[in-house]
């Protein structure tokens, strides 16, 4: 006979003195974890219920403007600091870690319409109503100095946007048409237009650095290449576009900000149906930006909200709004992809997490392994009704929920209509539009 | 070694030579050629670089070496894939295991969750990559897993006999010889003749047990040290009993109500809600209590928040067998009229039923995968059954006596308790089925069975008769390695704390409890008809439906109830003949296809007949 009874030293499984952890063996046999799916779904699901209860993305705000904040830009060198510029000619230099104001200057007589840091950080480029495009410092003037600009240009017509060449001495700016600029000279390189409309906003391509897109108001987006100082090409949508913005990733494709409620995301590639539309807005898109990592971007409406998409997906991941934030006029996500600012109509800066529920400072290592996997997790079960529920919930304001379904049931009475429409007539006289190239007027070369 | 030349070292300044005269501005790409992927390939690629492409060659091996970890079948090929010439480094040593490490692919099936013989449902490209992904993850998870099986610590136990000695005529007393002194004492007997007949139950780590005599004596222990929690006398009888989630509480089933006791014996609750009740199943992951009544209640109380989830009316009078299923929690009724029937809490009617015995069922027990039920009933039948879908018995096997308890042991050992007598069959492994051809251990006790249970994490079997209690030795019953996270009979009181706490927040609602636990994480596959069905269901209407003609209200007396009916009939009509018309079209079209050659076939001088002969048919058919 030969026998061996289980017999455990317990000496193995229990710690030696009290400084010890504790050890805890581990055996992975399915047998012995039943309910693995079952018990990873509550999982989930109480994931997915912390994730809303701690989603507290607003972070400040940041008051001292004496007009509506009508744009933004980021430093490219310093995540602390950001700029603003107001209604009134205002221009302001945050400090973000402090949340305070550390520079004033007046900058221009009426509206600053646009603004742009140079690539090295050194100085910024500012224009404005009064015709003018000013380059500034971006460090403070010394004790006893006058706060002036490096230099100002006169123009003929009003700017309305700027923008800065990625690594060269380069800028660009619209307004009746699009001009180069190179930094040395007080006339522009070249001029483009292509029709005679006031151009909105211009956005410098951030890897072909040559290549430009701007929007017009008369409903097109235009395509430029510096190098062949003409337009390459233009799409022209059924209504007005504000902004575009360049996917920093896949720079082949941007993000263009509609009057129509809708943003659409081309591939410049093949302008005539947009890559994704993305609805969600109950007001016009008035602003863009692509978060670093190209995977989403962030966008404000005259609605008072600002919402949060996937690049892939139609509808907004996030909104964000408060009882005091009117109407968005620009927002941007900050270089480490963790923040979002916003600047709106009531004079004030507010800054955002990008992710709502996310915690801030060191995490241990813990924390981190936790939040990964229950980041997995809420992956695994996001089809579920239940997560799903608890995981797309929102609290809107009520003017904002009303307008969404009031224009859900628009958009039902026009699918319907058009349905019928296509039942009475002869087969094939209507034909089936998809929602992509629904709102593409027409493609120019 | 030094055979082959080192590429590394000469080429370099070569390659910065068309580099300096090429004057293209590099692309962030650009900067992944580095000296060493270049320099590897000698001759060709470079010449094609220079003729203008701008896209690096990527480097192959690198690419499968990543994709194998992923691939179905392991990096097997005839022709000796890269990783397997021997890799120089720096320092000239050479790796003399190259490649990934092998994967441990029979190791690994035991940890396999997906079913490979399902095909992924058909879907669009970018879900069926996800799908496929997530599969290849899966399956790369079971392989680690078994890789780390190397790191358990203990061996299970065995009992073999000499060449021809059986292993069921080894008594107690000589394992007990044979075995060393810790083992030793983990068989004892404890004689308790006034109280008896005794029904036990160890707590989930295996490290305590509470007993109850029939007569009300009512006793928990930490069975390892012998060292006694509580002892009372509750002066009523007592029908079951049994530890709920942790060892602090304890459930008592007497004459009238179900009492919850606390490890020093004091009472907690009485439920009331809960009478009569034979037989008491916990299920820890749910924390649900089920017990069942003599008025024929099958009733699943909830520990945590105290409640009672539902109460099933099973139809089938005085409920005294009930097991459980520890792998999806179903609760296994065993009837008079010879059936088994499953329930569970979400569902009022059983989730099957299973005719086992000709008589009533005396006993059933469920092994701990969830794969074979063991039933005896009132004929002197033990008969196994495969739960895998056909409920199909496996083997049986008549006993003189007929069993009256059963029970399965973590590693697969199936026990009976026939009269003062308990056998134990054991099996080829964890995963088969016990064969009953054999005994793998007898014994006699000293007095009437009344409840069994084998130990977990210990080679123990805890026998609970008449004459008090017994804890027999029975080697290769339980599984040897815990994991420290579920049950661990080490864990201090912080631990068990800790444990508390994480098994309540993620305590799995009763109404996921069905025959496959998996099914939450399957896809779930709509038909076409459902989502029509569940449209219809959503909007309030068929969307598709076409709409009864309602005549427009005319003026001028045009608009009499008469001609309001005659305009809606000429509608009606019309429809009618429009069907009537397309079903006879569909009619020829048949009729067609049906006359039309099978492809291939050649016209024959014969065919003219065969056709005027259907169509004749055909006319003199009406």
């Amino acid at each position: 006979m030969k026998v061996k009874m289980l017999s455990r030293n317990p000496d193995n499984y229990v710690r030696e003195t009290k400084l010890d952890i504790q050890r805890v063996p581990r055996n992975y046999d399915p047998t012995l974890h039943p309910f693995e799916v079952p018990r990873e779904y509550v999982r989930a699901l109480n994931a997915t219920k912390l994730e809303r209860v701690f989603a507290k993305p607003f972070l400040a705000s940041l008051d001292g403007h004496r007009d509506g904040v009508n744009c933004l830009a980021k430093h490219p060198k310093s995540l602390a600091s950001v700029l603003s510029g107001a209604c009134d000619g205002e221009v302001k230099i945050w400090n973000l870690t402090k949340r305070k104001c550390i520079r004033t200057i007046q900058a221009h007589e009426g509206f600053v319409r646009g603004m742009c840091t140079r690539f090295c950080g050194t100085s910024f480029f500012t224009v404005g109503d009064d015709k003018t495009v000013k380059q500034w410092k971006m460090d403070g003037p010394g004790y006893g100095e006058e706060e002036e600009p490096l230099y100002t240009v006169l123009g003929k017509t009003v700017y309305t946007g700027i923008d800065h060449h990625w690594k060269d001495p380069v800028f660009a700016t619209c307004g009746q048409q699009v001009d180069i600029w190179d930094e040395q000279r007080t006339s522009p390189v070249c001029s483009m237009n292509w029709g005679f409309d006031s151009i909105s906003s211009v956005k410098f391509n951030p890897v072909e650095t040559f290549l430009l897109g701007s929007c017009a108001s008369d409903r097109n987006i235009v395509l430029y290449d510096m190098r062949q100082a003409t337009p390459l090409k233009k799409v022209i949508l059924e209504m007005r576009t504000n902004t575009i913005c360049w996917n920093p990733m896949e720079a082949f494709n941007f993000t263009a900000a509609n009057e129509d409620y809708n943003l659409y995301t081309f591939d410049m590639r093949a302008l005539d149906t947009p890559v994704m539309v993305h609805m969600d807005h109950v007001s016009a898109v008035l602003d863009v930006d692509y978060s670093p990592t190209g995977k989403e971007f962030v966008s404000a409406s005259f609605d008072k909200s600002i919402r949060i998409f996937p690049v892939d997906k139609s509808r907004s991941r996030e909104v964000y709004h408060t009882k005091r934030m009117q109407h968005v006029m620009c927002v941007k996500w900050t270089s480490d992809s963790k923040y979002i600012m916003c600047g709106s109509d009531e004079m004030n800066i507010r800054l955002w997490k990008a992710n709502a529920s996310e915690k801030l400072g060191v995490l241990t290592s813990r924390e981190k392994a936790a939040n990964d996997y229950n980041q997995k997790l809420k992956e695994k079960f996001q089809y579920h009704p239940h997560v799903k529920r608890i995981a797309r919930h929102r609290h809107l304001p009520k003017s904002i929920y009303s307008q969404i379904q009031e224009q859900r049931v628009m958009k039902e009475a026009r699918r319907r209509k058009e349905m019928n429409r296509r039942k009475h007539s002869k087969p094939g006289s209507v034909p089936i539009v998809s929602e992509r190239k629904k709102h593409v007027v027409a493609v120019v070369k | 070694m030094e055979t082959a030349p080192k590429p590394g070292r000469g080429v370099p300044p070569k390659r910065d030579k068309p580099q300096a005269k090429r004057k293209k501005p590099r692309r962030y790409w650009e900067e992944e050629t580095t000296p060493a992927a270049v320099a590897t390939s000698p001759g060709p690629p470079r010449k094609k670089a220079r003729t203008g492409e701008s896209r690096p060659p990527r480097s192959k091996s690198a690419h499968i070496a990543q994709k194998s970890r992923f691939s179905k079948k392991p990096p097997i090929s005839k022709t000796a894939p890269d990783w397997k010439k021997p890799q120089r480094t720096l320092s000239g040593a050479q790796d003399p295991f190259p490649g990934p490490v092998p994967a441990p692919l029979e190791e690994a099936r035991k940890f396999c969750r997906i079913d490979k013989s399902k095909t992924l449902p058909h879907s669009k490209p970018k879900t069926q990559s996800k799908l496929e992904k997530a599969e290849a993850q899966e399956e790369e998870a079971s392989v680690r897993a078994a890789r780390a099986e190397l790191l358990l610590a203990e061996e299970p136990g065995f009992l073999v006999g000499e060449d021809g000695e059986d292993t069921a005529k080894i008594l107690q007393t000589d394992i007990v010889e044979a075995v060393d002194i810790a083992s030793a004492a983990k068989h004892f007997d404890l004689n308790l003749r006034q109280f008896g007949p005794y029904r036990l139950n160890y707590s989930r780590t295996g490290r305590h047990l509470a007993l109850g005599g029939r007569r009300g004596h009512v006793a928990a222990l930490d069975w390892v040290t012998k060292k006694l929690m509580c002892e009372i006398n509750v002066m009523e009888a007592v029908r079951d009993i049994h530890f709920l989630h942790s060892e602090a509480l304890l459930a008592v089933a007497q004459n009238r109500w179900l009492y919850i006791y606390d490890n020093q014996g004091i009472e907690l609750h009485c439920i009331r809600r809960c009478d009569r009740v034979t037989r008491l199943e916990f299920l820890p992951f749910h924390f649900l209590l089920a017990t069942t009544s003599e008025t024929g209640f099958l009733t699943y109380l909830d520990v945590s928040v105290g409640k009672i989830v539902t109460a099933l009316n099973v139809r089938a009078g005085r409920l005294s067998v009930m097991a459980q299923n520890p792998y999806n929690a179903v609760i296994h009724l065993g009837h008079s009229n010879g059936t088994v029937s499953l329930w569970s809490p979400a569902v009022k009617e059983p989730l099957a039923k299973i005719l086992c015995h000709r008589g009533g069922v005396r006993a059933v027990a469920v092994d701990s995968t969830g794969t074979y039920m063991a039933t005896s009933g009132l004929d002197h039948q033990l008969k196994i059954f495969d739960l895998r879908g056909t409920f199909q018995p496996l083997s049986s096997r008549t006993l003189p006596q007929g069993a009256g308890h059963l029970a399965f042991s973590q590693r697969g050992l199936l026990v009976a308790g026939m009269g003062d007598v308990v056998n134990i069959w054991a099996g080829q492994g964890k995963a088969s089925p016990p064969s009953l051809e054999q005994p793998y251990l007898t014994h006699r006790l000293s007095g009437h069975v009344h409840g069994l249970q084998f130990c977990p994490f210990e080679d123990v079997l805890g026998v609970g008769h008449s004459g008090g209690f017994t804890s027999m030795l029975v080697p290769g019953a339980a599984e040897p390695n815990f994991d420290g996270l579920e049950n661990n009979p080490y864990r201090s009181r912080k631990q068990r704390q800790e444990w508390e706490v994480k098994a309540l927040l993620e305590k799995v609602p009763a109404e996921l409890i069905c025959l496959n636990p998996r099914a939450l994480a399957e896809v779930d596959v709509v038909t076409l008809e459902q989502q029509k069905k569940e449209r219809i269901e959503r909007l309030g209407y068929d969307p598709d439906a076409k709409a009864a003609f309602q005549p427009k209200a005319k003026q001028k007396g045009r608009s009499s109830t008469a001609s309001l009916v005659k305009r809606k009939k000429k509608v009606m009509d019309q429809e009618h003949r429009d069907k009537v018309r397309q079903s006879l079209e569909q009619q020829q079209q048949k009729k067609k296809q049906d006359m039309a050659m099978p492809p291939g076939a050649r016209p024959s001088a014969l065919d003219r007949f065969v056709r005027r002969a259907r169509e004749g048919g055909l006319q003199v058919d009406p």
